[in-house]
């Protein structure tokens, strides 16, 4: 497949050669099983779900399909290890458990990047060098808190808090399941994780980590299937904390299903973040940052930048510039190491994003996409510009979840601010500006839990990850991160 | 020569800064235990309620954004404002069923506790912000924030020293607050309302209302400008009444009992952090 470069400011005409990414090492199993204290085993029911590849439509691999019996022995089963091994280990070495579990994800790193790309759908590129170095990375961080939990929480005594349930998204699903597991192991709980029905494949390769690296059996338990499942998780008796990355909506639904039970939960929900270029920044990195901040990973990113507010005086030049970087984004095979922006996750949430480009169209927003050729099988879609759209917009105001991004302009530091806020979302935010004084301004006036001035969509194990209002609340990485799984006592004076 | 006729003081809510009767103008009757007066008490309604919100929400750049030196002198200030009328509190305590030796100390331990939280206010951030080591050539740092409006339900049991431990951490960390005062505990309302007025707290930053719980438990709980709640009691349907509303725009919600108001067990930078959200800032180093 050769992709063509459409820049229409460049001389040079480059063509990309095909650069694919060998799978020959990566065995995917005919089926999964559930992982069920320390065992693969099937289903009670013995139902399937196919997993699908995004970009070719073909079935990978079928996954077991948990139901109420499994997420009962789930849950057993990490009650026993919660009692028994668990919390009689010594914190030293729980955390050495975990050093392991890094390092070896770190030794099957390709493996499982190839298998991301393959379940998911994001560019290989992506895969390697932000998921799966980033879920390795918080297993290394987390595993050093293990025996210092005394530190962290001044004039506290910290202890766990027993079986967490934790369900994470399709959008980065072993960084995910590495953002839950790490800082509740670390803190001495034991869990049952449920992955996205969609992109089930590199949680199991974890599993099978977790079992070669001897942890004790039922410490950590991983079942797989939709969002019944979920709620079956959040509702069952023997949890005592619920941790769910995904939708406000079903956010707001474990709250309600929650209220009055005493369960301790933390929700990391959408986002609708304000990306913010002043006149003053530089614009060619800033060119790159709306890219990043909007078509990493296809734009199925919670904290994506995607409103984007660019002074008045440089509209014209931003909006040009970013059209001819649209040209050169490689859309196509997440397989091939050139490719920019991968496949959609699945056909539903295609649907999803091309159902609000057209809503955008119905309401007046002017649409712009690049001329990229999508390939004719798999779910695609191409790098989406909207101008000439507004606060009360559907577009600017509800989370798309893919490549979509709604221009907006502004003239003063007080009207991008008000327009950054108004939105229920707070998660995050972004700024591009020369002056260190206005950053500072602006980022503080922002109301989210993460800000980039001059770079988006960064993380690292250390640095705390959450949403203000509706996006959330408390926060996964650093020091917070370890608030969620741990009971807090005063010190005996 | 005849008594004199003492004068007696209207009981008034607090709102935005001004001492108000509640818009609907409902009253309910409440009658003191030592000897035996009768009073009325302002019935807040949702409107006072709704006004209450917007005055807090009107507030809440200015109070969060006032240095942490300065928000611990204003609460400093109350302090000594309360100091000065401790007698007329120690009086109202009283009427509302204490001795006298009880409400001295209720008093004292209010007073005391308006101090330790000024001195937390330009603390606590240094104690749970950090700079992250990331990775990567950035600068990364995690500071605290506001949550931004409060609504609070005060402890029954408690006509002062409930009331204060509820507001004193949430505004010391730059939010501001709607309070409901309990029907059982009210007559410290005017003179906490006063106390505040004279300690330079700005307009809409701390208001307090008088009412029913159960008339106005939905309203707290439902209200979309309302960012967190603070609920103090045991009441199972209560609690899962707010929870359940709270889903509405993912409130923060604070269940607390009658620990987390007593004088030491309520002294903790942890009670400041029941409304603070962690912001963190990356920026790049190079050139």
């Amino acid at each position: 497949m050769t992709i063509e470069n459409h820049s229409q400011n460049t001389q040079a005409n480059w063509t990309y050669d095909p650069a694919p990414q060998s799978i020959e090492h990566v065995d995917i199993h005919d089926s999964y099983e559930l992982f069920i204290n320390g065992k693969f085993t099937a289903s009670k029911n013995g139902s399937y779900r196919d997993s699908i590849n995004p970009a070719t439509e073909k079935t990978l691999t079928k996954v077991a399909e948990a139901g109420v019996e499994d997420v009962d022995l789930a849950v057993e089963a990490a009650r026993q290890a919660y009692e028994g091994p668990w919390s009689q280990m010594t914190a030293a070495e729980r955390g050495k458990f975990l050093f392991r579990i890094a390092r070896m994800i770190q030794e099957r790193s390709r493996e499982l990047a190839i298998v991301e790309s393959l379940d998911g759908g994001k560019p290989i590129r992506e895969s390697r060098d932000v998921d799966i170095p980033l879920a390795a990375a918080h297993f290394f961080y987390y595993a050093g808190w293990a025996d210092k939990l005394d530190y962290a929480f001044p004039g506290r005594q910290a202890q766990s808090v027993g079986v967490a349930a934790q369900i994470i998204p399709w959008n980065f699903p072993l960084l995910m399941a590495a953002w839950k597991l790490a800082p509740a192991l670390a803190t001495g709980n034991t869990l049952v994780l449920k992955p996205a029905e969609t992109t089930p494949l590199t949680a199991m390769i974890l599993a099978d980590i977790i079992r070669e690296a001897d942890l004790p059996p039922g410490v950590v338990n991983i079942v797989t299937g939709d969002g019944d499942l979920g709620k079956q998780l959040v509702r069952h008796p023997g949890i005592d904390k619920i941790a769910f990355t995904g939708s406000t909506t079903v956010g707001k639904e474990i709250m309600r299903a929650l209220a009055g039970k005493d369960k301790r939960f933390t929700l990391e929900l959408g986002g609708k973040a304000a990306n913010i270029v002043f006149a003053d920044a530089a614009i060619d990195q800033a060119i790159e940052g709306i890219v990043n901040s909007i078509f990493f990973n296809q734009g199925h990113v919670c904290c994506a930048g995607s409103r984007l507010f660019v002074e008045e005086s440089v509209a014209k030049e931003v909006t040009q510039k970013l059209r001819e970087r649209m040209e050169t984004l490689i859309v196509g095979d997440p397989l091939d190491k050139n490719t920019d922006i991968g496949a959609i996750n699945s056909f539903d949430q295609l649907k999803r994003i091309q159902s609000y480009v057209e809503i955008g169209q119905q309401e007046g927003g002017d649409l712009y996409q690049s001329n990229c050729i999508l390939p004719e099988t798999g779910y695609w879609h191409a790098p989406t510009l909207f101008s000439n759209v507004s606060q009360s917009h559907r577009i600017v105001q509800e989370e798309i979840f893919g490549p979509v991004l709604a221009i907006q302009t502004f003239r003063t530091v007080d009207e991008v601010i008000d327009k950054a806020n108004n939105t229920p979302y707070g998660l995050s935010g972004g700024v591009w500006t020369d002056k260190g004084a206005k950053i500072f301004k602006v980022t503080r006036n922002i109301r989210a839990g993460v800000i980039w001035a001059n770079t988006f969509n960064k993380f690292d194990p250390s640095s705390p990850f959450g949403g203000y209002k509706e996006s959330g609340m408390g926060r996964e990485g650093g020091v917070e991160g370890l608030l969620p799984y741990l009971k807090l006592t005063p010190n005996t004076r | 020569m005849n008594d004199r006729i003492g004068v007696r003081k209207t009981h008034k809510m607090f709102i935005n800064g001004k001492f108000a009767r509640s818009e609907s103008e409902r009253t309910f009757g409440w009658t003191t235990s030592d000897t035996k007066d009768s009073t009325n008490i302002c019935r807040a309604s949702r409107k006072d309620f709704r006004d209450s919100v917007l005055a807090a929400k009107n507030a809440f750049s200015g109070w969060s954004s006032r240095t942490a030196y300065n928000r611990a002198q204003i609460i400093y200030r109350c302090a000594e404002i309360l100091e000065g009328r401790s007698a007329q509190l120690v009086e109202e305590l009283c009427a509302q069923g204490l001795n006298p030796e009880d409400a001295q100390l209720e008093v004292r331990q209010t007073i005391d506790l308006l101090v330790y939280y000024a001195g937390w206010a330009d603390k606590y951030q240094q104690l749970f912000s950090s700079v992250n080591p990331v990775s990567a050539p950035y600068f990364n740092f995690t500071a605290l924030e506001a949550t931004g409006v409060v609504a609070i339900i005060a402890p029954r049991e408690s006509g002062l020293l409930g009331i204060v431990s509820a507001i004193a951490p949430t505004l010391v960390g730059g939010n501001t607050c709607v309070t409901l005062i309990s029907e059982e505990n009210p007559l410290c309302t005017s003179s906490l309302s006063e106390t505040l007025h004279t300690s330079d707290v700005p307009a809409g930053v701390v208001n307090l209302l008088t009412g029913f719980r159960s008339e106005l438990i939905e309203q707290f709980s439902t209200h979309m400008e309302v960012n967190a709640l603070i609920y103090f009691g045991e009441d199972k349907d209560e609690i899962t009444r707010i929870e359940t509303n709270a889903a509405e725009n993912v409130k923060r919600v604070s269940i607390c009992a009658r620990r987390d108001w007593e004088y030491e067990s309520s002294l903790s930078p942890y009670a400041i952090l029941r409304t603070q959200e962690t912001k963190t800032t990356w920026h790049p180093i190079g050139f």
